[in-house]
């Protein structure tokens, strides 16, 4: 009985193995620019990986996404953390959307940003509105916790006051 | 006899290796400005503290193991006053040595960190570091924004004038060390920091991140670079001047192909529409010594090959994989080359 635990426990760890790994290299083309075959609708590479997704979350930043659509929330671009898709929410139509742009705003990545890392914050976009397995999702950033961590929280500064009467 | 010559033939190695810190790329025990002296000379009260009393418990520790046994002495000796009276005072002697010795390391050691921080009234040149995975981006601040400077993995500093270096992290923690100049300095997300620097002579001083961060940590060093005062300016000034759209021959293709590709979602070349603030400013890249904080030399060689395949220079790095046709890469190197 016991052997058949740690057996099960060892297959469980083994299961874990696949969730971070690192796939640094992947093979970019001979030559030319950056080309983005036109995606069938496919299963995304990255979305299977919680590296690759918490590298489109940093990508999410670095390519400034979070301009116009802020945390997922949108602004000036639309929300992206909701179910609703103008241009269709499958991992294929979300790469489109970034390589080839959308009318009224988005532009067209296609050729700056490399197949890799396209997939890579499709993942991320998509983990957004839940769409991407729980256990590969990366976590909320510390300032945007509904409630404080425990570490961040400040014990030695003074509780805001509502403004009293002028005496 | 045997037994003796093999443990030094294996401790030999471990010394070898602590010597290395005392000269060398990296020395943390020859000290080049007024900081690291203070720390050296700290060091060596300490170093020679430790060793008396290392000496004094060895002695004591062989002295005991030496000294002929007493025969099982009758209980009433255990009681004796004479013995009792000895006990006190040697363990009361012992005791106080101990936390006057304490004491004094103690005391000296605070002194020397208050006096780290000191310019001495002059007035210090501010730099701001950013530890990022895994290069160092470096600010030479200035009120008039225009006037600041932004360079990567080189600080140059003028010699004799004290350097406010500020550090902070963007992403996880760092460790600002340059052995020669001083000691470590951790950068820590949300916390900002800073440490004095001052060279007394002209040189290059070796740095590197002291706090693991990563896969590539091995690969995130620095170098300091001290000048005399009137160089310093020169190249500050250098600093300053954008780079100019080249408007013929292969680095204008050069031009076009940064614009059009990549590099501008990351860089930033200053006098170019190219703004990135993700990778390291590259307005004077030609000028640098090294690539990648410090992981291959600057050449035009390894420059191709760092575009090409970052992954097999630096495993992990953030700089993707970039695919440009043989014409495309050579007329970029060339107008890379021209960023001096």
């Amino acid at each position: 009985m016991r052997a058949v635990a740690i057996l099960a426990c060892a297959a469980l760890a083994l299961v874990a193995c696949q969730r971070e790994q690192r796939r640094f290299s992947e093979v970019a083309p001979a030559s030319g620019r950056p080309t983005h075959p036109t995606p069938q609708a496919q299963a995304n590479p990255a979305e299977g990986n919680a590296w690759a997704v918490a590298q489109g979350k940093q990508l999410y930043r670095a390519y400034n996404c979070n301009g116009c659509h802020a945390n997922g929330g949108g602004g000036m671009g639309p929300a992206l953390m909701d179910a609703t898709w103008l241009y269709g929410s499958a991992p294929d139509e979300v790469y489109t959307s970034i390589v080839q742009g959308r009318p009224n705003g988005m532009p067209a990545f296609g050729g700056r940003i490399p197949d890799q890392q396209v997939w890579q914050l499709v993942a991320y976009v998509r983990s957004m509105s839940g769409q991407v397995r729980v256990d590969i999702r990366p976590t909320r950033d510390d300032h945007m916790q509904v409630k404080e961590s425990e570490q961040a929280r400040r014990h030695d500064l003074p509780k805001p006051t509502a403004p009293g009467p002028s005496r | 006899m045997r037994a003796c010559v093999v443990a030094i033939r294996r401790l030999a190695p471990i010394v070898v290796v602590a010597c290395a810190a005392c000269s060398g790329r990296m020395p943390a025990l020859d000290p080049s400005g007024p900081q690291a002296a203070r720390i050296a000379t700290w060091w060596w009260i300490a170093f020679w503290v430790s060793v008396v009393v290392l000496a004094l418990v060895l002695a004591f520790l062989l002295h005991t193991l030496a000294r002929r046994r007493i025969a099982a002495a009758p209980a009433s000796a255990t009681h004796d006053p004479r013995v009792e009276r000895r006990l006190v005072i040697g363990v009361s002697a012992a005791v106080g040595l101990s936390a006057v010795t304490l004491l004094v390391l103690l005391v000296s050691s605070i002194a020397t960190g208050r006096a780290l921080h000191d310019f001495g009234g002059a007035d210090p040149l501010t730099v701001q570091v950013t530890g990022r995975q895994w290069w160092w981006d470096v600010e030479y601040w200035d009120p008039v924004p225009s006037q600041r400077v932004r360079t990567a993995n080189e600080i140059h500093i003028p010699v004799g004038r004290p350097v406010l270096v500020k550090t902070r992290s963007s992403d996880v923690i760092h460790s600002f060390w340059v052995p020669g100049l001083h000691g470590k300095k951790d950068n820590i997300p949300g916390h900002g920091s800073s440490l004095v620097l001052q060279a007394d002579r002209a040189g290059t001083f070796a740095g590197r991140c002291a706090e693991f961060c990563g896969v590539q940590h091995a690969h995130m060093q620095l170098l300091v670079i001290a000048e005399p005062p009137e160089v310093f300016e020169a190249w500050l000034q250098g600093q300053r001047t954008s780079a100019k759209a080249p408007t013929e021959g292969p680095a204008r293709r050069g031009f076009e192909v940064f614009m059009s590709g990549p590099c501008a979602l990351c860089h930033t070349v200053l006098g170019t529409p190219a703004g990135g603030r993700t990778g390291p400013d590259l307005t004077h890249l030609a000028s640098r010594r090294t690539l990648a904080a410090g992981t291959v030399p600057n050449t035009p060689g390894h420059l191709a090959g760092w575009i090409i395949d970052p992954q097999g220079v630096k495993p992990g790095a953030q700089m993707p994989a970039n695919s440009f046709d043989a014409d495309d890469l050579s007329a970029l190197l060339a107008f890379l080359g021209g960023l001096s």
